[in-house]
């Protein structure tokens, strides 16, 4: 953590708020494990950079900064349901407002990872005990009254024998006075009144009426509206272009190249500015640019999986674990299972298309708009501008989607170099065939599974994939292997596989690739639980009895038994089919059980998904479930649906009508179940998604026998 | 000059005829609540009613509804209270929430039209709506309540 100074006017006023409060923050001290928690004044005091929360004002409004983006996840519930417990509010008197970016103040921002709660739970729950602490305090002081005969409830501090009691802002100018006291004591679990309860979003009435205001509906003064015809193949150039027809549109203001570092690649394009988005969509079709393409491949799909396939066939790759020796029981055995899977490149297609408004000023530049990452826009703007990072002000409004896509950081630096050149405001909209055509995607990947069953047991799993490393883009080592080389794999399974070993064959194309939901795991899940599932079968047993003799710890026994049992499990008749595949993804494990059956048109159909959460501790159950829900669809998508493919470098697919996606119709009935133990919190948002393929590809090989190995496939062909 | 009526308020708009309806609510008179989400009538987020029927204003040029009436998801109610809205609120079906003012939009006039919907009504008429968070169930879930909500309105009138 920075300890640049900061006076508690300054911090106030980045807040955004002025005038008596009291405002509790959290920093990290240096050297320190656990974070320390102090007041405003204090942080002014000892020169400390705090992380700013909660602030109560003198009103007893209580304001929350709210220091991860709402991209549908639901941190704008979650938090302030944190925080509320804690500190005896009624979450109706709570008001949320987006922290700007600034990792000094909020430590990492990043939406990703699915780490908005089991990163900061912890803190939060002391931080909102601490204010609380110091409200009693303030109270029994003025009461003269021992702090132990009073306690606090819905935003008031009451004297038990007495019945008085003092409102939260009677108590902010004394609170805020008092040392922050050090150890405070955290409610049990067994006596919360909202967390873990299924709450309302708060959000959701601003999502029902029109009035959440998304990137794309926030509007500047003087604001201009830009779209940008970029590179089709990515990586090239622009060599000409003739704006002749572009500048005759009425509204057309600016026509102007652009350029930009996207990571390690450079991509090129002209935009467009008017006056209306309208005008700068007409102007872009209206352009006649010519490319320069050299200097990098065209790719074409086929080619990219049979280049894959070729270097598994042949090549070991960078090991990312092994135990025992599974290259000597492969090399003796009688018998080895020896399969390939594939998955498919995808875009994240949130349905708010990529948006950015940028206001380049002479001494500051100012950021609105759908990031899940506002720090890393921050520090990176910063560089890329020379603006000091306390001049560059970036704001989070409420993201239509994210799904990793609005994590990375190409367009605001493309808004912002668009502002600076016109020297006006300015929102740079992705059409949708933009925001297809471009990227960056979840990248293709290919697997080779090889095993050994000896006497019904695994004597031996080799993995290896190949497939684009993201951290390459972010400038990564390239001689060791992709850290999430085993993402998704359940842990457990080392305990009872004894020779067993990862690997990751480096693959490079010059497709830019991105987080996409569930990362890794959601490609990774499906290869190493479709493999779990043949080896079963090969092994001669019942898939989940198979999963629970290799799981052997508590929680993924609970996890099988709850699976079992809501399911129907031991009760599936013939002609239905189940399928299983239980993955980990961001410290959560999620099993899930999907029933097909074969109708009388012969189509297959999904009749059923069982989906159980292990999440650990966790705060609301209905936005939990909402995420499984959610996350099945997306993998239903990715699985049966679409896929980006590549002709000459040229994305083939544009809009919904060749990118299809699942719809109303489309969708199974979904149970979702969530384990209850006292874990510490895992991932919610992301964890839902990997286990949903393989479960479905399993259960059409119970029923059918045949055993589908590359996504997506067609549900009416098998 | 076109001759607007949104939301029973009446506008003036200086626009290119051929301008879709959609970036003249947005760009022009301000209502974001209309999103823009595919551009060429897939997706559904833009639908608002014009004489009460559901059209995608992302393809409607801003001629074809000079003189008409205009509804966007801001004027659905007064309050947020339309049976719809209230019933996406009660079951939590936004998550994002970018696509629900298409949603809704689009369900209102099943509501009107079909005041019992089965599900297969259901999922006929919202089959030009995506949901990329994938909110399906309970977008289904919330038109049985909103239909209920709505029958009980008209019958203590």
């Amino acid at each position: 953590m920075s300890t640049s100074n900061v006076s508690r006017r300054n911090f106030l006023r980045a807040a955004g708020l002025t005038g008596t409060a009291l405002c509790l923050g959290f920093y990290f001290p240096s050297n320190a494990k656990s974070s320390k928690i102090v007041a405003a004044d204090g942080a002014a005091a000892s020169d400390i950079e705090l992380n700013a929360w909660i602030r109560i004002d003198t009103d007893g409004k209580v304001t929350i900064f709210n220091h991860r983006a709402e991209m549908g996840q639901g941190s704008y519930q979650s938090v302030p349901q944190i925080i509320a417990e804690e500190l005896e509010v009624d979450l109706k008197d709570v008001n949320i407002v987006f922290a700007q970016g600034n990792q000094d103040k909020y430590g990492s921002q990043i939406t990703g990872g699915s780490s908005t709660i089991r990163g900061s739970y912890k803190n939060l729950l002391k931080l909102s005990a601490t204010a609380r602490l110091m409200l009693i305090t303030a109270a029994a002081a003025k009461w003269n009254v021992p702090a132990t005969e009073c306690y606090a409830a819905s935003g008031h501090v009451i004297h038990r024998p007495s019945g008085k009691k003092y409102h939260y802002g009677e108590l902010v100018v004394d609170a805020s006075k008092l040392k922050t006291p050090e150890n405070v004591v955290l409610k049990k679990r067994s006596e919360y009144k909202l967390v873990g309860k299924p709450l309302h979003r708060q959000d959701t009435p601003l999502k029902t009426n029109g009035a959440a205001i998304f990137g794309l509906d926030k509007r500047l003064p003087g604001m201009l509206y830009a779209t940008v015809e970029r590179n089709p193949r990515l990586r090239g150039k622009v060599k000409s272009f003739d704006d002749t027809a572009t500048r005759k549109i009425p509204g057309v203001t600016d026509v102007f190249k652009v350029q930009m570092d996207v990571f390690n690649t450079t991509r090129e394009g002209v935009a467009v500015v008017a006056n209306s988005t309208w005008a700068a969509i007409q102007g872009k079709k209206a352009l006649r640019v010519e490319w320069d393409d050299t200097g990098f491949e065209h790719v074409n799909t086929a080619d990219i999986y049979k280049r894959q396939h070729e270097e598994l066939a042949t090549k070991e790759g960078l090991s990312f674990k092994k135990q025992g020796d599974p290259d000597g029981i492969i090399a003796k055995a009688k018998k080895t299972l020896d399969v390939i899977y594939q998955t498919p490149y995808q875009s994240h297609s949130c349905m708010e298309p990529v948006n950015c408004i940028a206001h380049y000023q002479k001494d500051k530049l100012e950021i609105w708009g759908p990031i899940q990452a506002p720090d890393w826009v921050q520090e990176y703007l910063s560089k890329q501008t020379g603006f000091p990072k306390e001049k560059v002000f970036v704001n989070m409004t409420f993201l239509g989607g994210g799904f990793g896509r609005k994590a990375f950081l190409d367009y605001p630096h493309e808004a912002t170099m668009i502002s600076k050149k016109i020297g006006a405001p300015v929102q740079v909209v992705w059409t949708r065939e933009d925001d297809a055509t471009q990227g960056p995607y979840r990248p293709g990947m290919s697997y080779r599974a090889q095993g050994v069953i000896t006497n019904g047991e695994i004597s031996a799993v080799k993995f290896r994939m190949a497939g684009q490393n993201h951290n390459h883009f972010m400038g990564g080592k390239k001689d060791v292997a992709n850290d999430s080389t085993a993402e998704g794999f359940l842990p457990p399974y080392f305990e009872t596989i004894k020779n067993i070993s990862f690997a990751d064959v480096p693959f490079e194309t010059p497709v830019p690739t991105m987080w996409w939901r569930s990362v890794y795991a959601s490609t990774n899940g499906f290869a190493y639980e479709s493999f779990v599932d043949e080896l079963a079968h090969e092994a001669g047993k019942d898939p989940l009895a198979f999963r629970r003799q290799y799981l052997k710890d508590e929680r993924s026994q609970r996890l099988i038994d709850k699976m079992e049992e809501v399911s129907g499990w031991k009760n599936r008749k013939k002609n239905e089919g189940y399928g299983v595949a239980i993955t980990e993804c961001f410290s959560s494990t999620v099993g899930q059980i999907v029933k097909v059956s074969r109708k009388a048109d012969g189509k297959l159909k999904i009749d059923h998904v069982w989906a159980v959460m292990d999440c650990g501790w966790y705060v609301n159950p209905d936005i939990i479930k909402a995420q499984v829900e959610g996350s099945v669809v997306m993998a239903l998508g990715a699985a049966t649906i679409h896929e980006i493919t590549f002709k000459d470098g040229l994305v083939e697919q544009t809009n919904f009508y060749d990118y299809k996606m699942p719809r109303i119709a489309d969708i199974p009935p979904i149970d979702v179940y969530i384990m209850e133990n006292d874990a510490d919190a895992g991932g919610v948002g992301e964890p839902g998604l990997p286990a949903f393929a393989p479960a479905l590809t399993n259960a059409i090989f119970d029923l059918t026998s045949k055993r589908i190995r590359k996504l997506p496939f067609d549900m009416a062909k098998v | 000059m076109i001759n607007l009526n949104v939301n029973q308020k009446a506008y003036q708009v200086d626009a290119d005829p051929n301008m879709p309806l959609l970036w003249v609510i947005r760009d022009i008179i301000g209502l974001t609540g209309t999103k823009y989400g595919c551009g060429v009538a897939q997706c559904g987020a833009c639908v608002v009613h014009l004489n009460g029927e559901a059209v995608r204003s992302c393809v409607t040029k801003v001629s074809r509804a000079e003189g008409q009436k205009i509804v966007t998801i801001e004027g659905l109610s007064a309050d947020n209270n339309h049976p719809a809205q209230v019933a996406w609120n009660e079951e939590n079906v936004p998550q994002c929430g970018y696509c629900h003012s298409g949603q809704i939009m689009s369900a209102a006039v099943l509501l009107k039209e079909n005041p019992n919907p089965t599900d297969d009504d259901i999922d006929s008429a919202m089959a030009g709506n995506i949901c990329r968070c994938g909110t399906y169930l309970r977008i289904r879930k919330a038109i049985h309540l909103a239909a209920e909500i709505q029958r009980k309105e008209s019958a203590s009138k």
